[in-house]
């Protein structure tokens, strides 16, 4: 590294290394036409989808409109509780604004029917048996807690059920239904 | 809930960042922390203010930081009559382009004066410390009039 000549003013003293720089941003959210549908929905424990009117693709959450062809959404469809595990990480590490208990599994979650998935967490599973495929159900806080947040699911956690074949989960599954044609 | 009320929600998004500095930022701020402000040298003997690892228009790689004055010149200013929330100061002041003696290159503080009346470019402000400094840009409060301050 290229040496620093620096004023004698400054021999031997200890040198700044690192400088705290906080950045908060403060906004007022207002949610669109999908959203606000979705989250009414949300505040009575049902979850809603988008339906592509181009194929059919179900998008959760909805937000009014197919990103892959510029087109509005307009129907909604209610989703079920269970889906399945596209992919997930385990979190070791801490990270400053989560209080989370280390290790935690974050997942896509892919609610049966749907086409995307949604970044959620999984719990009641230790890591070491979490895998893609793996199905699971929503656990949701009581009745008497749930609002129009996103908070109103606590985690995932793992049915028991048989898995969703690795082919078949996640977004390999869209990728195998579109090369696949109609076997969807 | 069933409200057809637009809904709308406070959000908050906040980064703690902590930045590695360098050798020549760091040295910067390492000097602010000891109240006195370091340049650095191009190879035509100009000196920037603040200081940066090249030099910006020949690319060179810079090492030979120097100290400069605490005292400069206004070279061009704003009025802020209403600092937002998250601004450093409270009061209404003035951010301006401040060119200390020794540098080339002028640095953006605030000047610290009560209307912008009392301010003009090529009037000379000097640097008004904090009492406790920790090696941020911040130890510096903001800079005052030199007449004023002839005590």
């Amino acid at each position: 590294m290229t040496e620093i000549r620096l004023p004698s003013s400054l021999d031997g003293i200890e040198p700044v290394q690192s400088v705290r720089t906080p950045i908060r941003m403060e906004y007022t959210f207002t949610p669109g036409v999908a959203a606000q549908t979705y989250l009414r929905a949300f505040g009575n424990k049902k979850i809603l989808g988008n339906v592509s009117p181009v194929d059919g693709a179900i998008l959760v959450p909805p937000r009014g409109a197919d990103p892959r062809h510029g087109v509005l959404c307009e129907e909604f469809v209610e989703m079920s509780h269970t889906g399945h595990v596209g992919s997930y990480c385990v979190t070791n590490v801490p990270i400053p604004g989560r209080d989370l208990d280390l290790p935690y599994i974050s997942a896509w979650i892919f609610l049966d029917g749907a086409d995307i998935g949604f970044l959620n967490l999984v719990a009641e599973c230790p890591p070491e048996k979490c895998r893609i495929g793996m199905r699971v159900e929503a656990v949701w806080k009581p009745d008497e807690e749930i609002g129009m947040t996103a908070e109103n699911i606590l985690y995932w956690r793992p049915t028991g059920e048989p898995d969703i074949p690795f082919e078949a989960a996640g977004v390999r599954g869209w990728h195998a239904r579109k090369a696949g044609g109609e076997n969807a | 809930m069933e409200s057809n009320e637009r809904l709308s929600a406070p959000l908050v998004l906040e980064y703690p960042f902590t930045r590695t500095t360098g050798p020549v930022i760091g040295a910067f701020f390492t000097g602010l922390r000891e109240k006195i402000v370091l340049g650095i040298k191009r190879q035509d003997g100009t000196v920037l203010v603040p200081p940066t690892e090249y030099d910006p228009e020949t690319s060179e790689t810079l090492t030979e930081m120097v100290e400069v004055g605490q005292v400069g010149q206004i070279t061009t200013w704003t009025w802020v009559q209403e600092p937002r929330d998250q601004s450093p100061w409270d009061a209404p002041h003035a951010l301006a382009m401040i060119k200390l003696e020794g540098a080339d290159t002028p640095l953006l503080h605030a000047v610290l004066v009560d209307s912008p009346e009392s301010l003009e470019v090529g009037m000379n402000v000097r640097i008004k410390w904090r009492e406790e400094t920790e090696g941020h840009i911040k130890d510096i409060e903001g800079f005052i009039p030199v007449e004023e301050t002839n005590d």
